[in-house]
């Protein structure tokens, strides 16, 4: 059994606020409407802070925190906004640039992308390291969706619904660090899947054109994230 | 008043980018007399002069003729901008990168030629190992993304440099 959630205050950016004990930082900071910006948290899904672009200070802790995935604490002083902050964010898009194959002009999901708006977002307007160039796997064997390695940036959204939501578990990661890619199964060809169900939520959550229908040109994958929402209202109502 | 010498280069790109430049429509009205064009895919000039206060710079570094060209043209360069997504990333030009340059001419001249199969040696500037952004290989002062920039962001870019002041493109980030 979990302790039961109790009632505290902490402070965000100079700004006392209540909350409850069994909330993220970043959960907090929505509700009073504190911007953080978030790449790999999908509200709806568990966090596992992967992306690191949620990065916030915490006045004693001598390391930054992910803001999606730190609970909350009486007394807590948590600075969402600073210049470090700024730099470290842009550092973060830029790694993810640099270490995929990140096309935008001929991308399925060029002008729709969250990875492209968080380039906006911290102002990134160049890498300041050089990219990697990887030879990555397309993977087009599924009969109506396309796996892309060279657009993903390994939030596992897609990992966590398929397991969270859909209940088959279809995708995981393999490999380590720079090497680690989603598979599906056993990394077999997603055509072959026996787990599958084709639902295309991994599809509907991929947060850039990893994962995209089948048959789309540049710029026309639009993401439909709202199930997630309906599903946790209709949870909800069941209970 | 002295005319700001500006110059516009075109290395591995599509042009797109030039297009965009002249899509600002009669505000280039506004420009043309405020700077001389001292070299341009639009000036029929040969070699790159001296002396040239901001050179425009569209598409990747792929060749060794490119190679050759940006460092030319950085040494004779006030302020460098790297217009576009294929400066800027490489883009498009970079998307050989995974691959060996070998396959990548093999594709071109041999597998996709339907006459005369071979693959030129002479004429053809060879290429480098990789395609570069420009700022992997020069200094950059100023960069501007998008495929293309939009002509307002290309026309607020000369605008400022006009000027005197480097512009500050933060808000106006684009890529794709």
């Amino acid at each position: 059994m979990s302790t039961p959630s109790r009632v505290i205050t902490l402070t965000l950016d100079d700004r006392e606020v209540g909350a409850h004990t069994d909330q993220t930082i970043l959960e907090v900071a929505r509700e009073n409407g504190i911007v953080i910006p978030t790449l790999c948290h999908l509200e709806g899904l568990l966090p596992i802070g992967a992306c690191r672009i949620c990065l916030v200070e915490v006045v004693g802790s001598n390391k930054l925190l992910p803001a999606c995935a730190t609970k909350v604490t009486d007394g807590m002083r948590v600075i969402t906004q600073s210049e470090r902050l700024t730099r470290y964010r842009r550092r973060v898009v830029e790694f993810l640039f640099a270490s995929g194959n990140h096309i935008c002009a001929v991308c399925v999901s060029n002008h729709h992308c969250e990875l492209q708006d968080m380039a906006v977002y911290t102002g990134m307007s160049h890498l300041t390291e050089p990219y990697r160039y990887p030879k990555l796997r397309v993977d087009a064997s599924h009969e109506r969706f396309v796996q892309d390695d060279n657009r993903c940036i390994l939030c596992q959204r897609c990992v966590r619904v398929c397991a969270e939501i859909e209940g088959a578990h279809t995708w995981d990661v393999m490999g380590r660090g720079i090497e680690a890619r989603v598979i599906t199964d056993l990394n077999q060809p997603w055509g072959e899947s026996d787990t599958c169900t084709s639902c295309s939520k991994c599809v509907q959550v991929c947060p850039t054109g990893a994962l995209s229908i089948k048959g789309m040109a540049a710029a026309e994958m639009k993401k439909r994230k709202h199930f997630l929402a309906q599903y946790w209202t209709l949870k909800e109502e069941e209970s | 008043m002295k005319k700001t010498r500006v110059a516009t280069v075109w290395l591995d790109g599509c042009s797109g980018c030039h297009m965009s430049f002249l899509d600002m429509d009669e505000r280039i009205l506004e420009i043309a007399p405020k700077i001389e064009l001292v070299y341009s895919p639009l000036v029929d000039n040969k070699e790159f002069p001296e002396d040239v206060d901001v050179t425009i710079v569209e598409g990747a570094v792929s060749s060794e003729e490119d190679l050759h060209k940006i460092q030319k043209i950085r040494a004779r360069t006030k302020i460098l901008v790297a217009l576009g997504d294929c400066a800027v990333t490489s883009n498009v030009p970079g998307m050989r990168n995974p691959f060996d340059t070998q396959a990548v001419l093999a594709r071109a001249y041999l597998e996709n030629a339907q006459e005369n199969q071979h693959v030129p040696t002479d004429v053809i500037p060879p290429l480098l190992k990789r395609v570069r952004p420009i700022n992997e290989v020069v200094k950059v002062d100023v960069f501007v993304p998008g495929c293309p920039p939009s002509a307002d962001a290309i026309f607020f870019v000369v605008s400022e440099l006009l000027e005197g002041r480097l512009p500050d493109l933060s808000e106006r980030v684009k890529f794709g």
